[in-house]
């Protein structure tokens, strides 16, 4: 059996078949009894149980998941990684994150993709460009990397954007985040998976949580379509769900479901090596190693649970495209989709116990819980093997919209997540 | 060489010769061909490379099912890429190019990757690449990826016409069913909209036998059609329904010839007859891409539609009885045809770029064309997408249409009715809403489906490069649902979507679980139904067209001034006047508004009013401030807040009399401040005492600011006594000016003398001539928003979003008192006394004043504390004042307020400097210039 | 595309539409002590129910608010009430 992923093992399989190769993670049945039981098989989920067994020894975990591993927003973004945020916390969490991608690879020994090619932030006039300064400075002094370019500069790394003066929104500048990139959404989650599944997590797919089992107030198990299991913490990770998970359970969240699509072109031989991301055109694209154009914008505007699209947003979206880089007129549109977020008032995330004792949330991430899920998982297990908060984790906390400690990035940068 | 043209037949033009070119070789075709059947008609074979081993493909299908030929066209200098061959209409002069491919799709240097498959099979990129860095392998491996290439031109005119439509009845499907099912409606006096994506009508029956209903299949279907357009039923061919969406709108493309945008149509039906017809299924077996292995029913569809014999020594591989005309047809035009039982053992396409037979266990079959089918799948993909349901039928081996979506209706192949007479019962039932009757079915299937653990390469997702082997290594890994399979090994992500790929995938997948196929499930159907191009949704919001801004009443005058004009908060205004640079032609204007006065347009400028017996109490409770207590003829300084308390928009509001208010909310603010008036209006109040009007666009303002705003206001002639004792600040006259009702205010966003006139937007241009020629007699002249931007930083008067941010609290501006003192509710009092609201170190509004002789200090720059810097502050607004001949600028500091003279460090960039707390009001502290 | 049934105009693209809220929350009265808790209660946590809403909306051309029920995941639209009637 090859458990082991290298040029070296890939190579004797070649020769004999791939016969070799070891499941990429097991199929357990649900054990009656865990120390943790992580409800949400999706990026968040699987790489708080990787962290939970790595860092803190919890070995003793489930992982249930409704349907299958990373079937949620893990498998429906525009695979965008960056830490340009403007507030410490929020650079905290998300560089945080950016780190951990970095070796992510090599550690799961699985590739996953992350691609370091950068992300631009267009600004379209002069007082944008003093917005972008005020960005580009809080960002280095939170210990990010940031540059603000010139549009000469943004010239140079996506000729293709349109730069006439005449422009609905010209563009005069960007800032810069080198360490920005993408990543293969599917292999974090696959990669994070077979991860947790060798240092002896389980990993049980079709199995959704019906109930949340309380005994005198305290969280002690869920129902599940496969039966009851029981644990002494309990994290949910349930992202687009969160709400409903929360009426189970009898806690509340402060937060709306709504549609975020997604765009993908027909594959194109390389037009652009960055993420561009114009917040006045409200649209956003990479292009990714096959070669289809990755295209993402605001949300729906309508609260939904309903995973697909509708055509407003997608005329506003891809119209916005085309004015900010206009020879993609003629690029054809292979598919769209997409996914339902979690949004917060703040439009950050909430990690953190809720009301019912032992049960803690990880949701709320908005239109940006892929780039977050290495931090995001490691920062909840630690809420959940110690019971305590991690510093980083901490102004996250739900506790924080009583107390008036919202980390607004859109209100403060005029750019939300 | 093994295809070629037809003596006869086929809908083409054979009395015109178009010209064109594919991987430099010159060819021709007539019209009506696609360029798919131009060169299977030249004999050409090789028509494309495949994505990952660069295996050489034919076509496969005959229309949107071929996830081979895909070309980069080019024609009269405009070049689209990624064409698929097979629906791309040939016309004269075309220029084609085979995709991901060089020199050409027969000769292709990357060829011999195919040498390399046993270790490029599903996923090998996860399971290298890793070491040292996948940044090392990345940059090559983009390169080798990707299909078409872009040239980096605009098409000139480019632009998708979009419009709205709505019909009875939306029959998707000129084919036989979709016909009949229109004609009926339409002669039962339905408005009938009849979609085809082909050129012409007539669909599936290119691909069956000759004659329908006792007719020619053409005289039927010309009749069909004339019918419809007799009883007022509309036609478009050429059209795709690509999606279907919330409430049931449909998406359709009309094609409008080569390099030219297609038309969306956002259709509305009331009912959707889905005749989409069916699919003819890929067989699974070694080497089952090679060029020259293609669809039966589009061998069929080739001869009767194009004129192109594909093969003359033709070999069939079937499963089942859909293929029995096209098979007649293929003979009767004069290939050698030979049927062979595809279950007669291993099956093996031999040969390389060109097909030399078929091996079927030990016995070995000469042919040059193998035409194979295992299967039709009806296209249910809109059916999907309206959110209907499948159901697995035995019968005949496929996913047919199950539960109905609201408003929809299947017939014909697209139902599973693969029969002709059926399928137009069928269709005509459905056309009054009305099921059919069941009936028999001559359509007969053995199943044969993908059996794994066989020998050879066996194509499954022909583009993609997916075989059989990368399906039994997913499931070996345990990447076994449905979506799993998909995105491990990307089978029916390609071009085609799985149109020809699903199925067998599925089926393969099934067979390895040794589960039911429809245990496995399906992925998920998503629009487009076929790709579109992305100007489809873009149409003509383009250019200034987009997010349009605002205009002002006055720009013909600002013009003749010769405005710079810019966009500021959706308006385009005039930012300074004159040809000077931008910097000195706002000092001058800075220094003639503080000398003798500045005309402004404050056109923008929100102005809402209230009214009604409640206004009052209404107000007050809009407001940060006590309004309640203002008198009428009197204006007052104040905020609106979120509920959370921080500053949504500032402004003054003045009272006309006891139940009319107008409120001045910024120029950017208008629309939001307005939609919040009308929420709270009608939340728990009587909204018949109670209006809110906005006219901020019925009315223009102009104002009047500096030392000698009191005489050229005065030249107008209006009967107010504008002296200081009788008019003083913040407070408002009602008079009338060239027939229009007018109010001048005087409120001060300068620190200087201010009159601010609104009157009706039809009178604005008299007013502003007025007052640019009594200024004129007093070297005052027009003033733009960025010198009003300055004039107002000289005296520390914000503008919210700028000086304030998501955070900002009325007490960090310096006006705490109504926060502890006013006593009735008001939107965000709540707010305003949270945690973070009574924070000791929330930051507060300061100015700054630089060292001597240095330069002005940057916007954006942060105010930094310790020796690993710590933001606790942000320059937001910094300018360098002529007035006062320094550097001056607004900031949010920590604890600000508390650290006046106090040095602080500035880092901009990482460079650092210092600069020194002040009052944020740099200019007249004591107001005297206010009352001057 | 969606549409709503404004009721007063009748049945409009979703695009003239603000969603204001959901329906049946009441502003505490903020002259007495009201808790951080409640507060945020109030202004912040949402039953965003999957399936059957009931929620205030704008039309914006005519600026009527309103009260909707419709289905979250089916985006099937059961109803809507002017809100002064709805109570709401």
């Amino acid at each position: 059996m090859s458990k082991r992923y290298s040029a070296l093992t890939l190579l004797r399989e070649g020769l004999r078949g791939h016969r070799g190769w070891a499941p990429a993670w097991h199929m357990p049945d649900p054990k009656p009894r865990y120390d943790v039981i992580v409800i949400g098989g999706g990026g968040h989920g699987l790489a708080t149980a990787y962290y939970l067994a790595k860092n803190h020894g919890v070995t003793n975990v489930a992982v249930l998941e409704k349907g299958w591993l990373g079937g949620g927003n893990t498998g429906r973004n525009t695979t965008v990684i960056r830490s340009n945020y403007y507030y410490p916390a929020s650079t905290a969490l998300y560089d945080l994150s950016v780190r951990l991608y970095e070796t992510l690879s090599r550690e799961l020994n699985f590739n996953i993709m992350f691609s370091q090619r950068g992300m631009l932030v267009l600004a379209h006039s002069e007082p944008e460009m003093e917005m972008a300064a005020r960005q580009v400075n809080a960002m280095q002094l939170n210990g990010t990397d940031a540059e603000l370019l010139n549009a000469d500069q943004v010239r140079k790394r996506a000729p293709l954007l349109n730069f006439a003066p005449d422009a609905r929104y010209p563009i005069h500048g960007a800032t810069w985040q080198g360490r920005a990139g993408t990543a293969r959404h599917d292999a974090v989650a696959w990669g994070l998976a077979r991860g947790a599944d060798q240092l002896g997590v389980d990993i049980i797919q079709n199995c959704e949580v019906t109930d949340v089992i309380t005994e005198a107030g305290r969280a002690v198990g869920v129902a599940t379509t496969r039966g009851e299991v029981r644990a002494d913490r309990i994290g949910a990770a349930v992202a687009g769900h969160s709400s409903v998970l929360a009426k189970l359970a009898g806690y509340t969240l402060p937060i709306q479901s709504y549609a975020l699509q997604a765009f993908v072109s027909e594959p194109l031989k390389p037009v652009i090596d960055t993420v561009a991301f114009s917040p006045a055109y409200g649209t956003y694209f990479s292009q990714s190693d096959k070669g289809g154009l990755v295209i993402g914008g605001g949300l729906d505007r309508i609260p939904s649970y309903g995973q697909r699209g509708n055509l407003p947003v997608q005329e506003d979206v891809l119209g916005g495209l085309i004015e900010m880089a206009p020879m993609l007129a003629k690029v054809k549109l292979l598919r769209h989709w997409a996914g339902i977020v979690d949004v917060t008032p703040d439009s950050s995330p909430i990690i953190g116990p809720s009301e019912v004792e032992g049960l803690y949330v990880n949701c709320g991430w908005g239109t940006g819980g892929f780039k977050a899920i290495p931090a995001g998982g490691y920062l909840f297990a630690h809420l959940l093997a110690t019971g305590a908060h991690h510093e980083i984790s901490r102004p996250f906390d739900k506790a924080r919209f009583a107390g008036g400690h919202l980390i607004d990035e859109g209100a403060a940068s005029g750019i939300a997540h | 060489m093994t295809g070629r043209r037809t003596e006869s037949g086929g809908l083409i033009d054979r009395g015109t010769t178009l010209r064109f070119r594919f991987d430099g070789r010159a060819y021709t075709g007539h019209p009506g061909d696609t360029l798919a059947s131009a060169l299977l008609a030249n004999g050409v074979r090789v028509l494309g490379r495949s994505f990952k081993y660069h295996r050489p493909r034919g076509v496969w299908g005959a229309w949107f099912d071929d996830p081979n030929a895909i070309f980069d066209v080019a024609l009269e200098g405009n070049e689209i890429p990624n064409c698929p061959a097979t629906t791309t209409p040939l016309v004269e002069g075309m220029e084609a190019r085979v995709v991901n491919a060089w020199p050409s799709a027969r000769r292709d240097v990357k060829g011999g990757l195919d040498l390399l498959h046993r270790w490029l099979g599903a996923g090998f990129y996860y399971k290298t690449f890793i070491w040292p860095d996948w940044h090392l392998f990345e940059p090559s491996i983009r390169r080798m990826a990707g299909l078409g290439a872009l040239d980096g031109k605009e098409i000139p005119d480019y632009v998708a016409d979009q419009i709205h439509d709505a019909c009875d009845l939306l029959v998707v499907g000129g084919g036989a069913a979709g016909l009949a099912a229109a004609r009926a409606a339409a002669e039962a006096g339905q408005d009938v909209v009849l979609v085809e994506d082909h050129p012409e009508l007539g669909g599936g029956l290119y691909r069956s036998g000759e004659s329908v209903e006792g007719k020619a299949r053409a005289e039927w279907v010309t009749e069909q059609g004339a019918t419809i357009a007799k009883n007022g039923g509309r036609i478009l061919t050429g059209t795709t329904a690509f999606g279907v969406y919330d409430h049931g709108l449909v998406g359709l493309a009309t094609e409008r010839g080569f390099a030219r945008a297609p038309r969306l149509t956002r259709m509305r039906a009331r009912r959707v007859v889905m005749a989409t017809g069916a699919l003819d299924r890929p067989m699974t077996f070694a080497d089952n891409d090679r060029p020259g292995v293609m669809s039966l029913q589009a061998a069929a569809e080739y001869l009767t539609r194009y004129g192109v014999l594909v093969g003359r020594r033709i070999a069939v591989l079937s499963n089942n009885s859909a293929g029995e005309a096209a098979i007649e047809a293929l003979r009767a035009a004069g290939a050698e045809v030979t049927e062979a039982d595809p279950g007669a053992g291993p099956i093996r396409a031999l040969g390389g770029k060109r097909l030399s037979g078929v091996r079927m266990g030990e016995k070995r079959l000469e042919c040059d064309t193998l035409l194979v089918s295992s299967g039709l799948t009806p296209v249910v993909h809109l059916w999907r997408h309206a959110g209907g349901k499948l159901d697995w039928s035995d019968e005949k081996s496929a996913f047919v249409p199950g539960a109905a979506p609201q408003g929809m209706m299947a017939i014909g192949a697209a139902n599973g009715t693969f029969d002709l007479e059926p399928a137009l019962a069928e269709a005509r039932a459905a056309a009054l809403g009305k099921p059919a009757a069941p009936t028999g079915n001559s359509y007969s299937i053995r199943p044969l489906w993908p059996e794994p653990g066989t020998k050879g390469r066996q194509w499954i997702d022909f583009q993609h490069d997916v075989t059989l082997k990368d399906v039994e290594l997913a499931a070996r890994e345990n990447y076994i649902s449905v979506e799993h399979l998909k995105r491990y090994t990307t089978l029916g992500m390609a071009g085609d979507q799985g149109k020809t790929s699903n199925m067998a995938g599925l089926a393969a997948m099934a067979a390895i679980q040794g589960k039911p196929i429809p245990e496995v499930g399906t992925t998920t159907f998503r629009p487009p139904f076929v790709p579109v191009p992305l100007e489809l949704y873009h149409g003509a919001r383009r250019g200034q067209l987009l997010n349009p801004l605002k205009r002002l009443v006055l720009e013909p005058q600002h013009r003749q001034a010769g405005a710079a004009l810019g966009e500021y908060g959706g308006w385009l205004r005039p930012g300074w006047y004159g040809p000077k640079p931008a910097d000195q032609a706002v000092r001058d204007e800075v220094l003639m508004a503080r000398k003798t006065a500045g005309i402004f347009d404050g056109s923008p400028l929100g102005k809402i009013e209230v009214m009604g017996p409640d206004a009052e109490a209404f107000v007050n409770f809009i407001y940060y401030n006590t309004i309640a207590t203002l008198q009428p003829g009197h204006i007052r300084y104040g905020f609106m807040l979120t509920e959370s308390g921080a500053i949504y928009d500032d402004g003054v509001i003045a009272r006309l009399g006891p139940e009319r208010f107008v409120i001045s909310c910024s120029s950017a603010h208008v629309d939001g401040v307005e939609a919040m008036l009308e929420s709270w209006r009608q939340d728990g109040n009587d909204p018949d005492r109670l209006f809110v009007h906005d006219a901020t666009q019925h009315w223009a303002t102009v104002t009047v600011t500096g030392p000698k705003a009191r005489e050229i206001v005065g030249a107008l002639g209006l009967p107010l006594d504008l002296t200081r004792a009788a008019f003083p600040h913040m407070t408002l006259r009602e008079s009338d000016f060239a027939g229009s009702p007018l109010r001048v205010a005087r409120v001060s966003f300068t620190g200087d003398v201010s009159f601010e006139l609104s009157l009706r937007a039809t009178k604005a241009a008299d007013l502003w001539t007025a007052l640019i020629d009594a200024g004129a007699q007093h070297d005052a002249g027009p003033i733009g928003i960025e010198a009003l931007s300055v004039l107002r930083a000289e005296k520390g008067f914000i503008v919210v979003g700028k000086d304030t941010d998501g955070e900002t609290m009325p007490q960090d501006l310096g006006f705490g008192i109504p926060r502890l003192k006013k006593k009735s509710a008001f939107v965000g009092d709540r707010g305003l006394h949270t945690e973070a609201a009574n924070d000791p170190n929330r930051r507060q509004l300061v100015g700054l004043t630089a060292p001597e002789g240095s330069p002005t200090l940057p916007t954006g720059a942060h105010l930094v504390t310790g020796d690993r810097p710590r933001s606790e502050g942000i320059i937001t607004s910094s300018y360098f004042s002529p007035t006062l001949d320094r550097p001056i600028a607004l900031a949010l500091l920590e604890r600000g307020a508390a650290r006046q003279g106090e040095t602080v460090t500035v880092w901009h960039m990482g460079q650092v400097r210092t600069a020194t707390v002040a009052p944020p009001c740099a200019l007249d502290p004591e107001g005297g210039r206010l009352d001057a | 595309m969606q549409l709503f049934p404004c009721p007063f105009c009748g049945p409009r693209d979703e695009r003239e539409f603000h969603f204001a809220a959901e329906a049946g929350k009441t502003r505490p009265d903020t002259t007495g002590a009201v808790s951080e808790a409640d507060w945020a209660a109030y202004l912040y946590d949402r039953r965003n129910d999957k399936g059957r809403v009931r929620e205030v909306w704008m039309h914006l051309p005519c600026r009527e608010v309103f009260v909707m029920e419709r289905d979250s995941v089916s985006m099937e639209v059961l109803g809507t009430t002017a809100f002064r009637k709805a109570g709401a």
